[in-house]
């Protein structure tokens, strides 16, 4: 699919705005992991009197947002290793207690960025095939696996208009069958056991549009 | 009287063997014990085997000591860091062993060779490349994987706070991976920024109590930089 098969005028999402749009559905009292990358912007966007307690792998709960450049606390990193904050009732405990908070099934929500999502909820986000860099995995398997429900903020497809939304994934996986919903640019989805089901749609965009991107059979 | 503290580094070194599973603590450079890796590096020891979470940055540090050749394996969740220059040469020349680990099971089996657990089940990994060769069993119908405890000859620690005793704090996120280390090894060596007198640290305050510690040494160097 290239990238001029449409032409249809659409507005895809920016970066802020999908993690905006993520954030509205997070609800207070949940405990939530938030990946590297976009979703550590959804952050952002949760109103402060909205008690939403965020857990970092490195072993922070209840971590508030980077603090101003003269109150950076050089000993409090979150797992992108940028300086953040402790919010009040916050806690430190070690790494094998934060990831029992994960494996464990104690976290309501993991937000994660993707390579692909297929609609059997397979994830792939850790390693491409053609990569010959020393691989790395960090705590992706980890809370993919482990988290109460896991949802994927990226782009639909790839900067040449591969889909990334996919029927199998291609890449090797980070868990099976665990991503519950998908946030793109171009559209909220569902998985479920019919497979992708279109929950909303960019501003313009047509239900064919989007399956056009899309390399799995999508519901409405 | 029972007193942990060492006066140098070379006490605080002495009698690690070749070919020692060494456990740096730290997640990037919170909490990683910089002191005593370059003591390990003045020590000599070779042949060793590394677990630590990220494989070193630029040519300092665990880096330098991997640039030296004294590295052959390396068992981590995330090699990659801002500059990973040493490990990705050494690995893609095929001089350098990687065992990769998901973080959450590379806690965990710290953790479980320090609370004498030889192996334990978890989803993590399960379906996926890094489950290759494990043993896989089905519990209540959901698949897990057969992780196996990792125990180190020599754990290499960064506290905040120590005293005679060993009891030890950490400070904010500096924690991370140090408690478990030093319960998973047979020899855990402790650089903290601060002595204390014993009782100093209140008892519901203490994170890693004495019984897992060896060696202290004072090494009061400030604030980690350099990720």
């Amino acid at each position: 699919m290239s990238a001029t098969a449409s032409t249809t005028e659409f507005r895809a999402l920016t970066r802020p705005q999908m993690a905006a749009r993520l954030a509205r559905d997070i609800p207070e009292g949940w405990y939530v992991n938030l990946g590297i990358g976009i979703p550590t912007q959804v952050a952002d966007h949760v109103p402060l009197d909205r008690e939403v307690i965020f857990h970092s792998e490195n072993g922070v709960l209840g971590m508030g947002p980077a603090p101003a450049e003269d109150k950076i606390e050089p000993w409090l990193i979150n797992a992108g290793k940028q300086y953040v904050t402790l919010r009040k009732g916050g806690s430190y405990v070690h790494h094998a207690d934060s990831f029992a908070m994960i494996r464990g099934g104690h976290l309501d929500l993991c937000v994660l960025g993707g390579f692909q999502v297929a609609e059997n909820g397979d994830l792939a986000n850790w390693a491409t095939s053609e990569n010959d860099m020393a691989p790395a995995v960090g705590g992706a398997m980890d809370l993919a696996a482990g988290a109460k429900r896991l949802w994927v903020l990226m782009d639909h497809t790839t900067k040449d208009g591969t889909p990334k939304i996919v029927h199998r994934c291609s890449y090797p996986l980070t868990a099976v069958g665990t991503t519950r919903r998908v946030y793109t640019n171009l559209a909220t989805l569902d998985i479920t056991e019919r497979g992708f089901v279109v929950l909303d749609m960019a501003p313009g965009l047509t239900f064919e549009n989007l399956q056009a991107r899309t390399d799995a059979p999508l519901h409405r | 009287m029972i007193n942990k503290i060492v006066q140098s580094m070379a006490d605080a070194m002495a009698g690690i063997q070749d070919g020692s599973v060494v456990l740096i603590g730290g997640f990037g450079a919170v909490g990683q014990p910089n002191a005593l890796v370059d003591g390990l590096i003045e020590q000599g020891a070779r042949d060793l085997t590394v677990a630590v979470n990220n494989a070193g940055v630029g040519r300092v540090g665990l880096a330098r000591l991997m640039d030296l050749g004294r590295v052959r394996r390396v068992i981590c969740s995330f090699p990659r860091s801002s500059d990973p220059v040493v490990f990705e040469s050494l690995y893609r020349a095929g001089k350098i062993e990687l065992e990769l680990v998901p973080q959450g099971t590379l806690a965990e089996r710290m953790h479980a060779a320090g609370a004498g657990i030889p192996a334990f089940f978890t989803k993590t990994a399960a379906g996926t490349l890094l489950a290759a060769g494990k043993e896989i069993r089905e519990f209540e119908g959901e698949t897990y994987v057969m992780e196996k405890a990792l125990h180190g000859d020599v754990a290499l620690v960064e506290a905040w706070q120590a005293d005679r005793w060993g009891n030890l704090t950490y400070k904010q996120s500096g924690r991370n991976f140090n408690p478990v280390m030093a319960m998973a090894s047979r020899l855990t060596i402790v650089q903290s920024q601060h002595m204390v007198e014993l009782g100093d640290i209140p008892p519901e305050n203490v994170h890693t109590p004495g019984i897992f510690v060896d060696r202290v040494l004072h090494v009061p160097y400030g604030d980690p930089s350099g990720f």
